[in-house]
């Protein structure tokens, strides 16, 4: 039975639809409304409020901490300054993913890990004989995403922070929100401008009624999972167990992936420390891998053409799916995609896809099937560079303001 | 004298632009030309009053087409379109019928005017659909000339008739209705609720000159289902930034393309040198060359003022002359200091953040329409309400907010006094109207812009005023729009093509006309590749 999530005394009144989900263990609202249509455009247009406290969050202390970190994930960490943040995969020693999370630097002897499955096991053995202490705080911090074009302003308006106009793409700071202590780092989930707050529970209603106030002049509305699925597949975000299975949990070895295979080359530092796998990945690269991940779009006037074989008009509207659907090429299947749903925004049908690699080449022709009035269809869909939608102000600075380079 | 282009468009509205956007795309070189500072004809937006952007005359977007978006990969040049999920409409007696994207609620709100309403609605939806499915192949295509005796022709007209006949034995009762009704008697076979009726019929006069009971305006009703068929697309919609950013979306396409727009650059007339369009001609004196030229104008400034009409055959000057262009709509543009509270739904709610229709009546849109038939403004008139502001608060400072209303009616010509001098009755007309429906109005207004018909003309150039370059009568549409013989975008003086909303499939942001305007030159120049 889940439980409520340290929001849930704020977000259940404001769950019109009672519709709710599991996550982590945790009860998670996937609309607010009838439809997740307001809360996704919310994303996209203004702001969203979205309660993500079910990750897993761990502190790492200790005068090694640094090393264990670099053992631990594929990212060059000798590089991480104060108060930045890493995207990274980590890998077990064949070079395959266990899970993907954010690295914080947050002292030269303190970092924080945020993961989408339990890690502490695995953090501590990774830590064999080293002089760091790992700690799981997942139930001490919890954890509220502000995302959108007008997330800067609102925070502006609720939050007691210094360097919030100059805080970086991927960096952190410290401030207070209604007198609550809050680290605020530029991250998220949604391929926006957008911060995640983190606190401790007790705080977590009154600090979301305060954001909640700021930003009722600016259209900040309460999202769902549902609009949160759609706008990370615009931005070609990974979700584990559904477009990549931990190797931890595989029950066979053709469905554990590497991170060159999932599109995150550029996040494994292969001149990097030694890290977990690293050795594998090397070997990988110098023979090429097996799968690539690709991002696949479908036009509007092939589902026209594919839907209207049936006399019906295109019924592909709604909620991201999670259900794979093979790709074929040349009458062979190369591959499957993930997850896939109609972007409201780019106006076409999206797919996050593993395919054979020989075949994984932006601007080529593949087949994606479709069912279609009960039947099995293959609609025409083209390879595309990842992410669907990239917006500038995902990564620029305040406007008005000379703006440095956010990627550091 | 510059150098020579491959194409010139006259006007950069939004159908100019999507031509040059095709023409450039397919490799040619384009340049357009536009009378005005800013571009996007009617589709612009301006911060007329400081810290208030207006979308200052066209304000909703109709049936952009998926095609365009995509061709011209327009969400990547800054289009974001974002849903209108609603329709309020507020009545006199304080109550009110609010229909959404909540299917069970809208029927519950039907239901609690009328029962049998409320299931006649679903009914009504299905019927809409085989409609609109059947005439929707007609929107993307070139409209074929039925009077040819080229086989191809034939062809795809016997094509469009085994669609339109496909629909089925009642369908096809319907559709003959639907083409001789008016929306009034149609929707009355339908519905008993006033205010749901007269809100229907509403999409029907949008534009034209003719009230909810005259003849003709029941097919009308049907463009407005042609969006809903791409429902998913969402098609009707808001595009962030206001209608200037749909506008500036398919110009920066159109640049990235290598298409090279002009503003501040009237051209005064077409160059045309034995029977052959050669280049334009500023109102400055200068020339440009090109191979061809594209007016996005109305089909009488494209015909009688930027060539000479001698040059084109007798039937066509008088057609022209004939062709329904009357001016029936005015704007008023609200800048509010907090958002409106109506009496039918004082504070906030989902009402706000869609259309809101001044219509609670067939009764009441037949008047407005009796008050303007004889050369006047209604006193009452139909007003379609955005409140911008509250589906992008990027359109107004923070907690503050612009209201967007159309207004119906409104006779370019007037029989009495002229429109500089009733301007600003025209405007007090709308407020009050509003202000029995929004009791706080006059308090919260710190702005308004009042746009007539003779505005709308003098800064558009839109003849009369008449936001769709022409009337959407059926006597005006497909191969009869502009002209018998010249739906094709083609005219009597050859390389001189037509793509604005005069044009087949009509007006409304669309970009139709623009795409198959182009689509047409390139296949006349054998460069047409699909």
């Amino acid at each position: 039975m889940p439980i409520p999530s340290p929001f849930h005394s704020v977000t259940s009144p404001l769950c019109k639809s009672n519709e709710w989900r599991e996550w982590s263990g945790y009860l998670a609202a996937v609309t607010y409304q009838h439809t997740h249509e307001r809360e996704y455009f919310a994303i996209r247009n203004s702001a969203a409020l979205i309660d993500v406290s079910p990750l897993f969050k761990y502190d790492l202390r200790g005068p090694q901490a640094g090393e264990l970190v670099s053992r631990i994930v594929t990212r060059d960490v000798s590089k991480c300054r104060l108060g930045q943040i890493l995207y990274t995969p980590w890998c077990d020693d064949d070079g395959k993913v266990i899970d993907d999370g954010t690295v914080w630097k947050l002292a030269p002897d303190r970092f924080r890990i945020t993961a989408a499955d339990p890690s502490l096991r695995w953090f501590q053995d990774c830590g064999y004989r080293l002089e760091v202490e790992v700690e799981d705080v997942s139930d001490r911090v919890a954890a509220v995403a502000l995302q959108g074009p007008s997330s800067r302003e609102i925070l502006r308006q609720a939050a007691g922070a210094e360097d919030l106009d100059t805080l970086r793409y991927y960096h952190l700071t410290e401030g207070e929100i209604g007198g609550a202590p809050v680290v605020i780092t530029r991250t998220g989930y949604t391929g926006d401008l957008g911060y995640e707050i983190w606190l401790d529970p007790s705080e977590a209603g009154s600090v979301w009624r305060r954001l909640m106030a700021a930003g009722a002049d600016y259209g900040l509305l309460p999202a769902g999972l549902a609009a949160l699925d759609l706008a990370r597949l615009e931005a070609g975000l990974l979700l584990i167990e559904v477009d990549y299975i931990s190797s931890l949990k595989a029950l066979t070895e053709t469905r554990k992936s590497s991170p060159l295979e999932l599109g995150l080359g550029w996040a494994v530092a292969l001149s990097a420390a030694n890290f977990v796998g690293r050795r594998a990945l090397l070997h990988e690269a110098r023979v090429g891998s097996t799968w690539s991940l690709v991002g696949l779009a479908v036009d509007w006037s092939e589902l026209d053409r594919l839907f209207g074989r049936h006399d019906l008009p295109p019924q592909v509207a709604g909620r991201a799916s999670r259900l794979a659907a093979p790709v074929y090429r040349r009458g062979r299947q190369i591959g499957q995609a993930t997850s896939m749903g109609f972007s409201p925004l780019l106006k076409r049908f999206i797919a996050l896809a593993s395919l054979e690699r020989q075949h994984a080449v932006v601007g080529s022709l593949v087949e994606l099937e479709m069912t279609v009035d009960y039947q099995r269809e293959r609609v025409p869909a083209r390879i595309v560079p990842k992410p669907f939608y990239d917006p500038p102000h995902k990564r620029e600075g305040a406007r008005a303001r000379p703006s440095a380079d956010p990627t550091g | 004298m510059s150098g020579e282009h491959d194409v010139i468009v006259v006007g950069a509205g939004h159908n100019g632009l999507v031509a040059a956007a095709y023409l450039a795309r397919a490799g040619l070189d384009v340049l357009v030309l536009e009378r005005r500072p800013v571009i996007g004809g009617a589709a612009v937006t301006e911060e007329v009053y400081p810290g208030f952007r207006y979308s200052v005359f066209s304000y909703v977007v109709s049936i952009l087409r998926p095609e365009i978006i995509q061709d011209l990969e327009l969400p990547r040049h800054g289009l974001t379109l974002l849903p209108l999920p609603s329709t309020l409409t507020p009545l006199p007696n304080g109550d009110r019928l609010f229909r959404d994207d909540d299917h069970y609620r809208t029927l519950r709100e039907i239901a609690r005017h009328s029962g049998r309403d409320a299931e006649a609605y679903e009914e009504y939806g299905r019927a809409m659909y085989f409609m609109a499915k059947a005439v929707k192949p007609i929107l993307g295509l070139a409209p074929p000339d039925p009077t040819s005796l080229n086989p191809m022709e034939l062809l795809r007209l016997a094509r469009l008739a085994r669609e339109l006949l496909g629909i089925g034995g009642q369908n096809l009762h319907t559709f003959l209705k639907l083409m001789t009704m008016s929306a009034a008697d149609f929707l009355d076979e339908w519905f008993d609720t006033e205010a749901l009726k007269a809100t229907m019929s509403a999409s029907g006069i949008i534009g034209t000159f003719l009230g909810p009971r005259s003849p003709g305006t029941a097919y009308v009703l049907l463009h407005h289902y042609m969006g809903e068929i791409d429902g998913v697309f969402r098609a009707w919609g808001f595009a962030k930034g206001g209608t200037g950013s749909v506008s500036g979306a398919i110009a920066r396409a159109a640049e990235a393309f290598g298409a090279a727009v002009e503003t501040d650059s009237p051209v005064a007339q077409v160059l045309v040198k034995a029977g052959k369009a050669v280049g334009v001609a500023l109102e400055n004196g200068s020339e440009h060359r090109a191979r061809a030229v594209i007016s996005s104008l109305d089909p009488r400034r494209t015909f009688t003022e930027l060539i000479d009409s001698d040059l084109l055959p007798e039937e066509l000057v008088a057609d022209l002359q004939r062709f329904r262009l009357n001016g029936s709509s005015g704007k008023v543009n609200l800048a509010l200091d907090a958002a409106p509270e109506f009496a039918c739904w004082p504070r906030a709610g989902p009402h706000l953040r869609g259309a809101i229709s001044i219509s609670p009546s067939i009764g009441y849109l037949e008047r407005a329409y009796d008050d303007a038939k004889y050369g006047g403004f209604s006193s009452r008139p139909y007003i379609d309400i955005v409140i911008p502001s509250m589906i992008d608060p990027g359109m107004a400072p923070p907690g503050k907010h612009v209201m967007s209303c159309f207004v119906q009616y409104a006779s370019y010509h007037l029989s009495e006094g002229s429109w500089t001098e009733r301007k600003q009755a025209f405007g007090d007309a709308v407020i009050d109207t509003l202000s029995e429906y929004i009791p706080n109005l006059k308090q919260i207004l710190l702005h308004r812009q009042v746009l007539t018909p003779l505005d709308i003309e003098e800064m558009t150039g839109l003849t009369e005023g008449n936001i769709f370059q022409g009337e959407l009568g059926l006597s005006q549409l497909f191969f009869l729009r502009p002209a018998p013989g010249y739906a094709r975008y083609r005219t009597p003086i050859r390389q001189y093509y037509q793509c604005g909303s005069g044009t087949h499939p009509g007006g409304g942001i669309t970009g139709a006309p623009g795409r198959l305007a182009a689509l047409q030159v390139l296949k006349d120049w054998g460069r047409l590749r699909i």
